[in-house]
């Protein structure tokens, strides 16, 4: 499996009065089609490390690689080129775009990015929407959605430009338990069916559990970078 | 670009009433800006060709800018001479033949000779201070204004029969005469001569209507004493324009002063330059007016809207194209205001158009508001509006532009 994120000691502080450290000196690799998990308790620097490996924000220190390509010397076209083309992001919240449909906040994306002709546009927005279950409510707009199914709809716009890394986080920290199991699985089959790498900081321990990897943040600190060891399934007769 | 247009236009549908008084803003500073350059361009117009069509575009007259030099001093370089007086001063211009032959030779325009001199015009006991000028009946209607202006007798009455004069209407009522009084005409040399009354006229110029008395330039020069004088040459040209090098052009060759009549009214015509100036500068400030109406709209948009800015540029617009949206929004209420603008401005100036009132009372008659219809009027009300949307959308949409979508993403979780 090929890397797709090469972090080497990324670090971030931020210098506005007392220098606060979010992210300290943390090296990491993603490789594609991996299940990850960031986890830590509140306030050790995971969301900082997701915004930093999806190129929402600067690191202060470090090195970055997305795809192979140092992100270092990017400018900030190249960064949005990168974000649009290569990553996915599902937030806490849905952040959907609340005067659009479902249809047009999933296919805004694409029409940034601009590779596929209109009625294709629409074609992928259709079948990325139905196979998370929400082909009812294309024509709604986000206020008219259940969390959840805001929620999907955000999944699907993370998917719009078939993106090989998708970040998420807290993706269930707002949604019931129904719907967060429902969020769950999805993130799931992207990785498992569609061949995806999904990295998603959760506080959930039994979501964690359920994935390939897990990194513990603690302090800013990468505590630890361990493969879940999954129960076997329970042999039959 | 399209999707940008888009976003841009859901936003600003999305807050109908503020961005319906912003547009309106600039719809009523585009229109009052249309308005009142139609009002004052049209007055400029009307003021010019008034000047155009009642002075002559290029007057030739007996004096000289510079005293003549003397042959002495032509002769030799140590001698000047100053305060030189003739002996008699017999003014008028040398050879007045000559010189109408050689404008006739060459003048693209029309001109006519007259002999122009200060005296009194006296009607049974009444004395009228007058300009009495000797003009050709022939030359004299292709240069005047006069000829449309009279209101009893015509001006072909000044040659039907002798020693006729026409004046106008305001003299006559000073003098008590009327067509067919014989007036007595005294000269400042104290030399008189009678004429009839053949005609009134009434030019609206009270200098003219009470101070001159028109008859034909052999009885000027007689009443002068200077048999075959001329001081005066009026010229009319095809085209206005070329006054100032026609002006140029005799003065070197007869080295009489002519005057242009941008050079005569230069002080006026410097003076709507000023008042363009003004009224531009008015303009303006009308339109920053209005751009503040943008900037507040567009401000809030941006501020209300910093959620949507972050989402987007997590998606992976660039700032750049931050920039662009708000811009976008900004010239977009700019260019719906200037539209109904123009139409506000094109209402306005029709019915400006359409009001009547006289001024009689000044001498003065004015029977309609003078009007300029242009295009440029609504293309320089419309820029301005633009101009002003730019820099209006655009300080707002530099900020957005800059947005950390960091900070607003961990301010809403």
């Amino acid at each position: 499996m090929s890397t797709l994120i090469e972090a080497r000691g990324l670090t971030r502080v931020l210098t506005e009065t007392v220098p606060v450290t979010l992210v300290s000196d943390v090296t990491v690799s993603i490789a594609e089609h991996e299940f990850v998990a960031v986890t830590g308790p509140s306030g050790s620097g995971k969301s900082s490390l997701l915004y930093l490996l999806g190129l929402l924000d600067h690191p202060t220190g470090g090195t970055l690689a997305i795809g192979g390509r140092d992100a270092g010397p990017m400018g900030e076209d190249e960064r949005a080129a990168t974000r649009l083309a290569m990553l996915g992001f599902v937030f806490q919240f849905h952040f959907l775009l609340p005067e659009f449909t479902v249809m047009e906040n999933v296919v805004i994306p694409m029409r940034r990015l601009g590779r596929l002709s209109r009625p294709a546009m629409k074609a992928r927005g259709e079948e990325l929407l139905t196979s998370l279950g929400l082909q009812d409510h294309m024509r709604k707009t986000p206020d008219q959605l259940s969390g959840g199914q805001r929620q999907r709809v955000a999944i699907a716009r993370s998917l719009a430009n078939d993106p090989p890394v998708v970040l998420a986080d807290e993706p269930t920290g707002s949604l019931d338990s129904k719907s967060s199991e429902q969020v769950f699985l999805i993130l799931e089959q992207l990785v498992r069916e569609r061949g995806k790498t999904v990295v998603a900081v959760t506080h959930d321990l039994s979501l964690a559990a359920r994935m390939d990897r897990r990194l513990n943040m603690v302090d800013g600190k990468l505590a630890s970078d361990e493969k879940v060891e999954k129960a076997e399934p329970a042999q039959s007769g | 670009m399209r999707l940008l247009f888009e976003i841009a236009f859901t936003h600003i549908a999305g807050r109908g009433r503020q961005t319906l008084v912003a547009m309106l803003g600039v719809a009523i500073g585009v229109g009052f800006s249309i308005g009142m350059t139609a009002l004052m361009a049209g007055s400029q117009d009307d003021f010019v060709e008034t000047l155009v069509n009642t002075m002559p575009h290029v007057q030739v007259s007996d004096e000289q800018r510079r005293a003549r030099p003397q042959p002495a001093e032509d002769a030799f370089d140590a001698i000047a001479i100053s305060g030189l007086r003739p002996r008699e001063d017999g003014r008028g211009i040398m050879n007045p033949t000559a010189l109408i032959a050689w404008l006739e030779a060459w003048l693209p325009g029309r001109f006519a000779e007259s002999l122009q001199l200060t005296g009194v015009m006296r009607f049974s006991g009444r004395d009228v201070g007058a300009r009495i000028i000797g003009i050709d009946p022939q030359r004299e209607p292709g240069i005047s204004p006069l000829i449309g202006h009279f209101h009893q007798g015509s001006f072909a009455s000044l040659t039907s029969g002798g020693n006729n004069v026409l004046i106008g209407d305001t003299m006559a009522a000073k003098l008590g005469a009327e067509i067919g009084s014989t007036l007595t005409a005294v000269s400042s040399k104290g030399l008189s001569r009678s004429f009839r009354v053949a005609a009134l006229f009434h030019t609206g110029s009270t200098a003219r209507d009470e101070g001159e008395a028109y008859v034909l330039l052999k009885d000027a020069q007689i009443l002068s004493g200077r048999a075959n004088a001329v001081n005066d040459i009026r010229i009319k040209l095809d085209d206005p324009n070329s006054a100032s090098s026609v002006a140029r052009r005799v003065e070197a060759e007869t080295g009489y002063k002519s005057v242009a009549w941008t050079e005569a009214n230069e002080s006026l015509l410097q003076a709507l330059v000023v008042r363009n100036v003004i009224m531009y500068t008015v303009v303006g400030a009308i339109m920053l007016v209005a751009g503040f109406g943008i900037f507040n709209i567009v401000s809030t948009i941006t501020h209300e809207k910093a959620r949507d800015i972050a989402i987007m540029k997590s998606l992976g617009f660039p700032a750049k194209d931050m920039r662009r949206l708000f811009l976008i929004e900004g010239l977009a209420i700019g260019g719906a205001g200037s539209a109904l603008g123009w139409l506000l401005g094109f209402a306005m100036v029709y019915a400006l158009s359409q009001v009547r009132f006289e001024l009689a009372a000044t001498g003065q008659e004015m029977t309609r508001l003078p009007i300029a219809w242009s295009i440029w009027h609504y293309v320089i009300a419309a820029s301005f509006a633009l101009g002003s949307a730019a820099v209006a959308g655009y300080m707002p949409a530099r900020k957005a532009a800059k947005v950390n979508p960091v900070d607003i993403i961990r301010g809403a979780t």
